[in-house]
């Protein structure tokens, strides 16, 4: 009968699956599916080609749901994974659990030094690097040099929020669909968070004061929120609220927005004339200050590592040597052109003059990251590291809940003081259950 | 006296099922419940430290808890209503013989073949965006301001998209059933005059009573724990606007991975999904009995 | 006498009919329209319906990055496999609740039922460490296996309402005539038990088929179906409507041309069991 039959192939092809196969070490990558990762996967037969007895079985997956996933198996050391592609998040963390390896043999011409020192502070936990840079980003201030010329305003290098927010609503025009300024608003600790915690650090607020009380009742706090609402309000696109890193940069792209304050690697692809509208009339700027000391950047970078539960060390090692080594940048160099290599890791890139050249933000960048402090996020003390994150296990949980209350205050279904009401709540109640203040 | 003997064969035919669910109930129910008294956080590894009801005193007192439970029904509720109302209005209309009935049966329930994750992302990006989705330049071509349908209305979008896959399932088992109806039955009442609303609530809506209970049954299984759609499109916000409970479940399990907070989670959400279970055996389990 | 309306009323349900198929049917259409469009034109306003560049780049780019068939073969292997393993331990339960049903035989199916209320996610960490002690992590079988006790509850019910249709005197005689119980499930209660068996098993297979969550978070490269495959394309960076777009088609249809072909057999199925 077809039912027998059809059983019968059901078994045959779970028998057939099981056997698996045997021979060349197979490498697993978990990684994010962002565009240069994307082109990672595609260029990686030059790595399979110099191992032949390496194969690669690639996991790319969008960033959330790819968190969930390896976190999961670390967590528990299921071992499905030899390589990972994790953030300055997760690293600190982790590497006190002793989940990582440490990267000491990358061989000798890695020339570890040459990493951004601000880069591989963020990835280092006692001078121990756990994990290697694929690219590195802060965050800086994105502008259309034609709009801005139109309205008679200039940008200066590195503008104030006042400035920011004035040239905003002068440019305003909802009835053209030209929008003076596009943020992040979508709930989420690496979305609207990222932004307005380092957004925040420009006002001088903070996640914590020294003995780990939670600070939204602070002032500075409500300055921000305030600020950040009402400049939305006037002069940000309709949905603001759902917008992030993706949408604000398909926005941009098609010419809607003035200004976009966001992660340095949007650069390449606002300057990519195959993907954007307005690739030659974009100007950058560091992220807008207060006066304060602090700027609003951040900074963050996909790195790879290795989980101790691997049992293929030594391959993970060669495959993460050849991924983010210097030869690597020459291979895409050589292949997409210099605008497209992986930023931010190596200072020798911002030396190359072939680089500075095809990049007109690279300038920017580095400066960008340069003054991106982890240990100093803000302007007073903290006890914690990080600049747009609180590098502690219970942040993703609270960042994206506190997150959902101010994507609420933006879509005005709450006010600024109660959504900051709730965030104090949110934080106290799940610090007080993991048992803070310590000691 | 063959009725023994059926029965412990009827009782050993049984068993694989019953004993396999059993476990796969048991097991992991187990754990959780275990899990649900200790402080056990995946990214802080230690001693599992017994701590009475403290998960679940914080999962009850969690200002997002009151919403969650409302969201949850409303949301089933929400779905119940558009699919067992435009599954009944689509299952007559499929019922008449028109043009091309065949295709346009195919095309109403093709939705049901749809992950839900995509049919999340298509609706998210491609109609309800109010900037590139096509429900703003309907809008705007009316000269209407777009509305931010995940924004300001969440719970109803999420509602609207998960009905739109549901809707299939609803008229496919209303329509069969309308099929079996009574071609002279039917006949009988319109010889004695009877109008066409008449017709309706007195002989085709009884008749549809049994199948409107296995949609609600169904359908409330698989709504009570609606979850990628929500995950894909709103992440149960602004706020809590469009948190349920197994979204707060997930937000404890997979973005703090307070295991222990998510076990209680898991727990209360079991204990409530079966009261609604039991609530719905009582309210319409005796249209279940042939 | 009433054929003499129809003409008028036929093609006033016609216009009804196909306008609220359309609609239900628009997103899908959309979906795949998209697909055959650039990144550019994909968010373009006003939109285009018909008139735009067909382009075939965004499937060889998703050629390029990812294996389909793989993930294909995975789905089917996973989908059909525990279909197969459901009906094969839930047959056998639904033959015993429908014809030897005991007091507590209501109870029992709504126990079974009440299992699938568990939220997924709440448990995800004891199966995560059961699968990584047997072994099961990122293998098919493993998949078969949670999707077989995840649909088995629907599969018995379902069974159950179809078999309780089958009139009892039949069997009875079958008896009589001295037919032995294999016999008597084989020659007498297949046969007029097919289409009920037919509809579950179409059912069992798309919600196997579109099951997003265990798939998702149990698998890592091996075993990865349609669902993670799709999980892929959703990108935080860059243009992705039609990559994504593109991602969609591919994974929804295979399921979806299963459906469009078994439909009538749904139908009847239907008919024959659950809601008579």
């Amino acid at each position: 009968m077809k039912m027998e039959r059809l059983v019968l192939g059901a078994c045959s092809a779970i028998a057939l699956s099981l056997a698996g196969a045997a021979g060349a070490e197979t490498l697993t990558i978990a990684t994010v599916n962002n565009g240069d990762m994307i082109r990672m996967q595609k260029l990686a037969d030059d790595f399979t080609s110099k191992n032949p007895d390496i194969t690669l079985d690639w996991v790319v997956m969008e960033e959330n749901v790819l968190r969930q996933k390896v976190t999961t198996d670390i967590a528990t050391k299921g071992g499905q994974y030899d390589v990972m592609t994790i953030g300055t998040y997760e690293v600190p963390i982790w590497a006190k659990q002793n989940w990582l390896v440490p990267l000491d043999n990358l061989g000798t011409d890695y020339a570890v030094n040459d990493i951004l020192p601000a880069i591989r502070k963020g990835l280092s936990v006692d001078g121990k690097l756990y994990a290697a840079p694929f690219y590195g980003e802060s965050s800086m201030t994105m502008y259309r040099k034609d709009l801005f010329q139109k309205a008679g305003i200039t940008m200066p290098d590195a503008p104030s929020w006042s400035f920011v927010a004035d040239a905003a609503r002068k440019i305003t025009d909802k009835s053209k669909e030209l929008y003076g300024i596009c943020l992040r608003g979508k709930a989420g600790w690496g979305e609207n968070m990222a932004f307005l915690t380092a957004m925040g650090n420009s006002f001088g607020a903070r996640w914590f004061d020294e003995s780990w009380k939670a600070q939204f009742d602070q002032p500075e706090w409500k300055k921000t929120l305030s600020f950040y609402v009402d400049l939305m309000k006037d002069a940000g696109p309709p949905g603001a609220s759902s917008n992030g890193f993706n949408e604000n940069l398909a926005l941009f792209q098609s010419g809607k927005c003035a200004m976009w304050i966001d992660a340095t690697v949007a650069a390449s692809f606002v300057t990519d004339p195959k993907e954007s509208k307005v690739a030659d009339q974009v100007g950058f700027a560091l992220a807008p200050d207060t006066g304060l000391g602090k700027r609003s950047n951040w900074l963050w970078s996909w790195a790879l590592a290795i989980p101790a539960s691997t049992n293929k060390q030594a391959s993970a090692e060669k495959f993460i040597a050849w991924a983010t080594g210097k030869n690597y940048i020459d291979l895409v160099a050589s292949k997409e052109g210099w605008a497209n290599v992986p930023p931010g890791t190596r200072t020798s890139l911002y030396e190359n003059p072939k680089y500075v050249e095809a990049a007109p933000f690279a300038n920017m960048t580095l400066q960008s990251i340069r003054q991106a402090d982890p240990e100093n996020p803000t302007v007073k003390p903290v006890p914690y590291v990080g600049v747009q994150f609180v590098a502690i296990p219970e942040f993703q949980g609270i960042g994206t809940a506190v997150g959902q209350q101010f994507a609420a205050a933006l879509a005005g279904q709450a006010s600024v003081d109660q959504a900051l009401k709730n965030a104090q709540q949110i934080t106290e109640r799940t610090m007080a259950k993991s048992g803070y203040p310590k000691k | 006296m063959a009725t023994l003997h059926t029965r412990s064969v009827a009782r050993a035919m049984m068993a694989p099922s019953v004993l396999l669910l059993l476990a796969w109930m048991a097991v992991p129910l187990a754990m959780t419940l275990y899990f649900s008294f200790v402080r056990y956080n995946l990214l802080m590894p230690g001693s599992l430290e017994w701590i009475g009801f403290l998960n679940y005193s914080f999962f009850l007192t969690d200002p997002a808890f009151g919403t969650a439970l409302v969201n949850t029904l409303r949301l089933v509720g929400g779905v119940l209503l558009i699919t067992v109302v435009g599954g009944t209005f689509l299952a007559i209309l499929l019922d008449q013989p028109f043009f091309g009935q065949g295709i346009v049966r195919i095309l109403t329930i093709a939705p049901f073949f749809v992950m839900p994750t995509v049919s999340a992302l298509v609706w998210k990006n491609m109609l309800m965006h109010p900037v590139y989705g096509l429900f703003a330049w309907l809008a705007r071509t009316f000269g209407l301001q777009p509305l931010d349908w995940l924004a300001s209305v969440p719970l109803f979008s999420v509602t609207l998209i998960v009905a739109w896959q549901w809707l299939p399932f609803a008229t496919l088992i209303l329509l069969t059933a309308l099929q079996s109806l009574d071609e002279e039955q039917k006949e009988a009442a319109q010889m004695d005059g009877a109008r066409a609303p008449s017709l309706f609530f007195y002989i085709v809506l009884p008749h549809l009573a049994r199948a409107i209970t296995v949609v609600v049954l169904i359908e409330t299984i698989f709504l009570l724990s609606v979850f990628a759609e929500i995950l894909v499109t709103t992440n149960g916000g602004p706020g809590y606007d469009s948190t349920n409970l197994t979204y707060l479940v997930y937000a404890q399990a997979l973005l703090q991975f307070d295991v222990g907070g998510a076990s209680a989670g898991g727990i209360v959400a079991v204990i409530l999904a079966n009261i609604v279970a039991i609530f719905l055996v009582r309210l319409i389990g005796k249209n279940l009995e042939t | 006498m009433a054929r003499a309306v129809s003409t008028r009323r036929m093609l006033v349900l016609t216009a009804i009919g196909w306008t609220i198929g359309l609609v239900l049917f628009f997103p899908i259409v959309w979906t795949i329209l998209t697909s055959f469009k650039t990144e550019g034109e994909a968010i373009a306003s006003p939109p285009s319906f018909l008139f735009f560049n067909w382009t075939l780049e965004n499937y060889a780019e998703v050629q390029s990055r990812s294996n389909y068939l793989k993930h294909v073969m995975n789905s089917v292997v996973i989908s059909l496999g525990s279909t197969a393993l459901a009906l094969a331990i839930a047959i056998p339960a639904a033959w015993a609740m429908a014809f030897s049903p005991t007091r507590h035989t209501k109870d029992v199916l709504m126990w079974m039922l009440s299992t699938k209320m568990l939220p997924p996610v709440g448990v995800l960490i004891p199966i995560y460490l059961m699968f990584r002690d047997t072994g099961l992590l990122d293998t098919r079988l493993g998949l078969v296996i949670v999707m077989t006790l995840i649909n088995l509850p629907i599969v018995v019910w379902m069974l159950y309402t179809y078999f309780k249709e089958i009139p009892a005197d039949i069997l009875e005689a079958a008896r009589m005539d001295g037919a032995s119980l294999r016999n008597e499930i084989l020659f007498v209660l297949a046969p007029m038990a097919v289409p009920g068996i037919a509809s579950t098993v179409l059912l069992n297979i798309i919600l196997a088929w579109n099951e997003a969550f265990w798939t998702l978070n149990l698998t890592a490269a091996n075993a990865a179906p349609l669902t993670a495959f799709i999980a892929s394309y959703s990108s935080p960076e860059g243009l992705f409507w039609a990559k994504l777009s593109a991602a969609s088609t591919l994974a929804i249809a295979p399921i979806l041309i299963m459906g469009w072909f078994s439909q009538k057999q749904l139908v009847r199925g239907l008919t024959f069991g659950a809601v008579k």
